[in-house]
């Protein structure tokens, strides 16, 4: 078929995993999050706040790996306040993750209007960092072996994280703390504290996958640019459960998905982006609907831990 | 703040007995966090470089005190109170709908497409109430899936409902640039309903009947969850389910009925933009009230006039900034700000507050 | 935190016979309740020390305190003589105190090795073949089977157990606190545990057991403290256990639990006899698998004017039964006649309609709503009935007018009945609920521990009440576990065993021991 010619699937591919790796890391960072026992609505605001100030730095200092941190730590101030604000205080998360995601929907446009008005400066390209010889393999190295620095970090912290799961204490702690909080009490770990440092933790993930949004793919911050992409990433990361390996499947799915039109674009074929847009959150009502009962989530998910209260 | 607390906060405010301790109390908690939350946007503001005072007194005079700002205040209420009031009934009952925007979106679409085809076969009004039960149906079964999953699998609304509205939004999308497009106009929209035909306006004003139709919804609300014995059975549901099985009640039949009364709301007040304001769709329009209105309802507790302040003060603020944004050069996303600042300023007061009644009681 | 990567070469004790534990004049109160009155309790290595009591008789509060949940307001805890405070669970295990508790501590998504690696330093690798082999080791000394690898959510009740007690005592603890332990276990399991707990005392390790299960303590105990409304009411030496029959220990221990015959309220029966009506509730071979405990087979009947007891420690399917009566649960099998109708298919507002009333134990869980007001709360069941709802809207006069007169009646000492209910105490609360349910046209009752939790002055109005619902020709179908009360009250009581009515006995002289043999031997004789 001419339609599947080779600049057509590495468009495909390259988009994938261009609007894959935002979700990967976000996806990741809520997983760690609910193991926790936090659902973490106020990702969307994360990530966004992340993709501003990495923007901003990196613009500024004209240092990308600077934006980067940047992203991270703008990730992580929002998820200070909800950690202060649910896991701390124990005040609802629903609401105030909403509430998160408001204000950084809101001050992020406001500070970046304050800065550049309405103009959209842009960053260069981000450089690529090709392992060679791997980047040498037909096809598959340009997509895999010749890309950025996040880009195979994200990939390397897929396989940190499913290390820390299976292999480390920190694991099992984390694992108790969603599953059974009192046992970790009573084991002598702090539940609230592992709560606290998961939260910051999900915050900086978030911050980073906004940043590489704003650095990377767009090179350019505009307001309200995440798009959802956080609420798809709660989802993501509902559905993996507790694998890593599978936000990132699901990541590399969406982003294919989402990368799906711009590819059909080259190929000179012109569907409405919002058809294929549709297309994971159909599959995930899908899977919702056969898995059914399946679906679970960590046992104390959603409540503040009070020691002594079952 | 969970429902519970905020209907039992509500419950307490509306005891009479305990005099002024407890009006001071319940005016620290509804007016202490306001006003903490305004000097706090007035710090944001004056990092920025701008004059907190010279803005808010700009946005209330733009927004209250000129006739047609103030006019268009009122008329931006209209779809909010029915969000409003889907929000309430939901949430009383217990149940997350946050998919709002979809079941909003959706039915804006819809009633944008037939509403212009009809207006030649029917009457002006009997056009109206076909757009206005156009969009109720279509919010409704757009809220089906998830109230299915809910009672009868357990499922997580939450999960479900967000899922939805993304799907409706993009399914909105779709509708409007292959199958309601208007073939006169190049631009990606549906038919446009002419201005004569669209929700009268109040009196020689320029404000949207939507308006009434919204608070009478809102108020609706507030007296059928307060008032009615339906009304309580979904409060006993959202309060305790467990006492509700111990008294009888059926849950899951319940359940499906919150559901379809709180996104059919939702889908009337996309009926109502449409027919009162703006008269078609384009593509990729989404003004995303739904989430919006999450956080002003719960600085209402729930209560349905509190959300007509709180909608009123934000369609306000959102009306006075956006003149402000051209004007002062504020941008108008900085009522998001407030309301968010709002809301966590609030939690944190009724932190405080129940912290200082359980030392009392020690 | 201990490491658990070397493997103890044996399990941590005290010489036999010296108190491990002490508890010296302890007192702690809750508000509105005094949870535990001055007690001392002593608890010495190589031996099972058995604290029996009713639910309510404060057992809980005191393995709280043991195991560093809770502070007591007086008195101290002494650990080898010398005083301490015992801040947090971690201190408790540090203390050498470890505590498995009714409801399992383990992780249910981690496996056995995991839950044992739980609390180690974060940054290491836990060491899991370590692990597993002193587990291994240690299951291997107590004559237990446990497979490290499994997952803890694939084990039964009693192997999840097993695990926890091997884990206590591999993190070092020479007291070892069993809180309600057979409760969840099937009866072959709780034989095991027994038998495991002969092990563990004959290891030198001091064993505290927590049980309302009067053969249990006989079988495994050495020494018996029995608790009654929060206070030490006796203490039996192992001497005197070792020297009496078994029949002796039960009636002495009984007297303690019950209050002795012959004194005090209660021994007497005050119901005078009288002609009761016809039969208002006809249960046959009734049985359902819906809820925790199976109901197999129940069929009993009670006429107008009469009040049935039943009795039986607790989590023995009462609770069940009631919830099946009522309609909470469904009936898998048999019929349930209510004045001669058929009603085992109904709903429960169908069966609330044709007269029957269920005045549950748990006022606030599903009872009550507790941020509602008191004069909401009244209305619970009758959503929507006239003359409180007129074409489905609320008249406030009328509800008002009701709650007044229900506060009056029954005595209910409310700021006032839009007073949210959640903030009265456990005996006004029970008052709500006996006016929601015994006004109107109510036929038969079900009262499900009907005083549990309740004050002396609450038990009394609450017995009145019992007693005027049947005197009004009620028929009363009275759930209890305290046995004083079943003997004041009922006509005739029926025990409660395994989801099985074991018997049921006329309320005379002989009831007290007919129901005390039945209650211990599971009608099996």
């Amino acid at each position: 078929m001419a339609l599947f010619t080779q600049s057509f699937i590495i468009t495909l591919f390259l988009g994938a995993i261009a609007a894959g790796i935002p979700l990967l890391l976000a996806g990741l960072g809520e997983q760690l999050s609910e193991k926790t026992g936090v659902l973490n609505i106020g990702l969307e605001g994360m990530m966004l706040f992340g993709a501003y100030t990495g923007f901003l730095v990196a613009w500024s200092s004209g240092s990308l790996a600077l934006g980067f941190v940047a992203g991270a730590a703008g990730g992580m101030l929002v998820a200070a306040l909800m950690a202060l604000l649910c896991v701390r205080l124990g005040l609802n998360q629903i609401v105030i993750g909403i509430a998160l995601t408001l204000a950084a929907e809101g001050l992020t446009a406001l500070l970046h209007f304050v800065q550049f008005s309405r103009t959209y400066p842009r960053l260069d390209g981000v450089p690529t960092w090709p392992i060679w010889p791997l980047s040498e393999i037909p096809f598959v190295g340009p997509i895999l072996f010749d890309n950025n620095v996040v880009f195979y970090l994200a990939i390397v912290l897929v396989a940190v994280f499913a290390w820390v799961y299976r292999q480390t204490n920190l694991g099992i702690a984390l694992q108790a703390a969603g599953d059974k909080p009192a046992a970790l009490d009573a084991a002598g770990v702090d539940v609230t504290n592992t709560r606290t440092t998961a939260v910051l933790v999900t915050g900086a993930l978030a911050g980073l996958g906004g940043a590489y949004m704003s650095i990377v793919v767009a090179g350019v911050f505009v307001p309200f640019m995440t798009h959802g992409n956080g609420f798809i990433a709660i989802v993501l990361a509902m559905l993996a459960r507790g694998r890593p390996l599978w936000v990132l499947g699901g990541a590399l799915l969406f982003g294919g998905s989402l990368s799906m039109t711009t590819a059909l674009q080259v190929a000179g074929v012109d569907i409405p982006t919002d058809v294929i847009q549709m297309l994971p959150f159909a599959m995930v009502m899908i899977v919702l609907l056969v898995a059914g009962r399946k679906a679970a989530l960590p046992q104390a998910l959603g409540e503040s831990f009070v020691r002594g209260s079952r | 703040m969970t429902e519970q607390q905020v209907i039992a906060a509500a419950t307490q405010s509306g005891a009479q007995r305990d005099g002024l301790a407890r009006f001071m109390r319940v005016l620290g908690l509804g007016v202490g966090p306001l006003v903490v939350a305004l000097v706090l946007g007035g710090l944001v503001l004056l990092i920025m470089g701008f004059n907190p005072v010279s803005y808010y007194a700009y946005v209330v005079q733009r927004a209250i005190f000129s006739p047609s700002g103030f006019e268009a205040t009122l008329t931006r209420m209209g779809p909010l109170l029915l969000i409003a009031a889907s929000l309430i009934v939901a949430f009383r009952a217990g149940i997350w709908n946050l998919g709002g925007d979809g079941q909003y979106l959706l039915a804006a679409v819809f009633v944008a497409a037939i509403v212009p085809l009809t207006l030649g076969v029917l009457p002006v009004w009997a056009n109206l109430l076909l757009g206005l039960l156009i969009g109720a149906a279509v919010g409704a079964l757009w809220g089906l899936l998830p109230a299915i999953l809910k009672a009868w699998q357990g499922l997580n609304e939450i999960i479900t409902t967000l899922m939805m509205s993304f799907l409706g939004v993009s399914l909105a999308n779709v509708l409007v640039k292959l199958a309601f497009l208007d073939p006169a106009t190049t631009t990606p929209q549906t038919r446009t309903l002419p201005v004569e035909a669209r929700l009268p306006r109040l009196f020689d004003t320029s404000v949207s009947s939507g308006l009434i139709i919204g608070l009478v919804a809102v108020i609706a609300v507030h007296l059928i969850m307060t008032r009615t014995s339906f009304g309580m059975r979904l409060r006993l549901v959202g309060a305790n389910p467990r006492a509700a099985v111990h008294a009888g009640l059926s849950v899951p039949t319940l359940t499906i009925a919150v559901f379809a009364i709180s996104a059919a709301l939702a889908g009337l007040s996309g009926a109502v933009d449409i027919l009162g304001t703006h008269g078609n769709v384009r593509a990729d329009w989404n003004p995303a009230y739904s989430l919006t209105v999450v956080p002003l309802v719960f600085l209402a507790r729930l209560n349905g006039f509190g959300s007509i302040a709180y909608v009123f003060l934000f369609s306000a603020l959102t009306i006075g900034g956006e003149s402000a944004a051209r004007r002062i050069g504020v941008p108008s996303f900085y009522s998001l700000v407030i309301v968010a600042i709002l809301l966590v300023t609030l939690g944190l007061a009724e932190y405080l507050d129940k912290r200082h009644q359980e030392r009392a009681r020690r | 935190m201990q490491a658990l990567d070397q493997a103890p070469a044996g399990f941590a004790t005290t010489p036999s016979g010296a108190p491990v534990v002490a508890l010296r004049d302890v007192t702690k109160r809750f508000p509105g309740v005094v949870a535990n009155d001055d007690v001392t309790i002593e608890i010495r290595s190589g031996e099972v020390h058995v604290l029996l009591g009713e639910n309510g008789a404060g057992k809980s509060t005191l393995v709280g305190m043991l195991s560093g949940l809770q502070q007591p307001d007086e008195g101290r805890i002494e650990i080898d003589g010398k005083p301490c405070v015992v801040a947090s669970p971690k201190q408790a295990l540090a203390m050498g105190i470890g505590t498995v508790f009714q409801h399992s501590m383990l992780v249910p998504s981690l496996t056995v090795i995991d839950n044992f690696a739980l609390g180690g330093p974060w940054w290491k690798r836990p060491d899991r073949s370590g692990i597993a082999a002193a587990i291994r080791d240690a299951a291997k000394r107590l004559a237990l089977r446990v497979d490290p690898d499994a997952l803890v959510s694939s084990l039964s009740l009693g192997e999840r157990q097993q695990v926890e007690i091997l884990r206590a005592l591999m993190r070092g603890s020479r007291c070892l606190i069993l809180d309600e332990a057979t409760a969840m276990l099937t009866p072959h399991e709780a034989v095991a545990l027994g038998e495991l707990m002969r092990r563990l005392v004959a290891q030198g390790i001091a064993v505290i057991f927590i049980t309302h299960k009067l053969n249990e303590a006989i079988a495994y105990g050495d020494r018996i403290s029995v608790l009654r409304l929060g206070r030490k009411v006796g203490e039996i030496d192992p001497e005197t256990l070792r020297g009496a029959s078994e029949s002796e220990t039960i009636e002495r221990i009984i007297a303690l639990m019950f209050g002795t015959s012959g004194s005090g309220e209660g021994s007497r029966r005050e119901r005078s006899p009288r002609d009761l009506g016809g039969v208002v509730i006809d249960v046959k071979g009734l049985s359902s698998d819906a809820g925790r405990i199976p109901v197999r087979d129940i069929s009993f009947s009670v006429r107008a004017g009469e009040i049935l007891g039943i009795a039986g420690i607790d989590g023995n399917g009462q609770k069940e039964l009631a919830e099946v009566l009522a309609g909470q649960l469904p009936c898998d099998s048999g019929s349930i006649l209510l004045s001669g109708s058929e009603i085992g298919g109904a709903s429960v507002g169908e069966r609330r309609n044709s007269g029957l009333r269920y005045v549950t134990d748990d006022r606030l869980g599903e009872g009550t709503v507790g941020t509602f007001p008191v004069a909401t709360n009244f209305l619970l069941k009758d959503i929507g009935s006239t003359p409180f709802w007129q074409w489905g809207i609320e008249r406030p006069q009328e509800i008002r007018l009701q709650a007044e007169r229900h506060v009056r009646d029954f005595d209910i000492r409310t700021p006032g009945t839009q007073t949210p209910v959640g903030k009265l105490s456990g005996g006004n609360i029970q008052k709500v609920l006996l006016a929601r349910e015994l006004t109107g046209a109510a036929e038969a009752v079900i009262f499900a521990k009907p005083t549990y939790g309740l004050d002396v002055n609450n038990i009394r109005a609450t017995r009145k009440r019992i007693r005027e619902a049947a005197d009004n020709g009620k028929a009363v179908v009275l759930i209890s576990t305290d046995l004083d009360e079943l003997l004041e009250l009922a006509d005739r009581i029926a025990v409660m065993d395994r989801g099985r009515l074991v018997g049921i006995v006329g309320n005379d002289d002989d009831a007290r021991d007919a129901i005390g043999r039945l209650m211990s031997t599971g009608g099996g004789e």
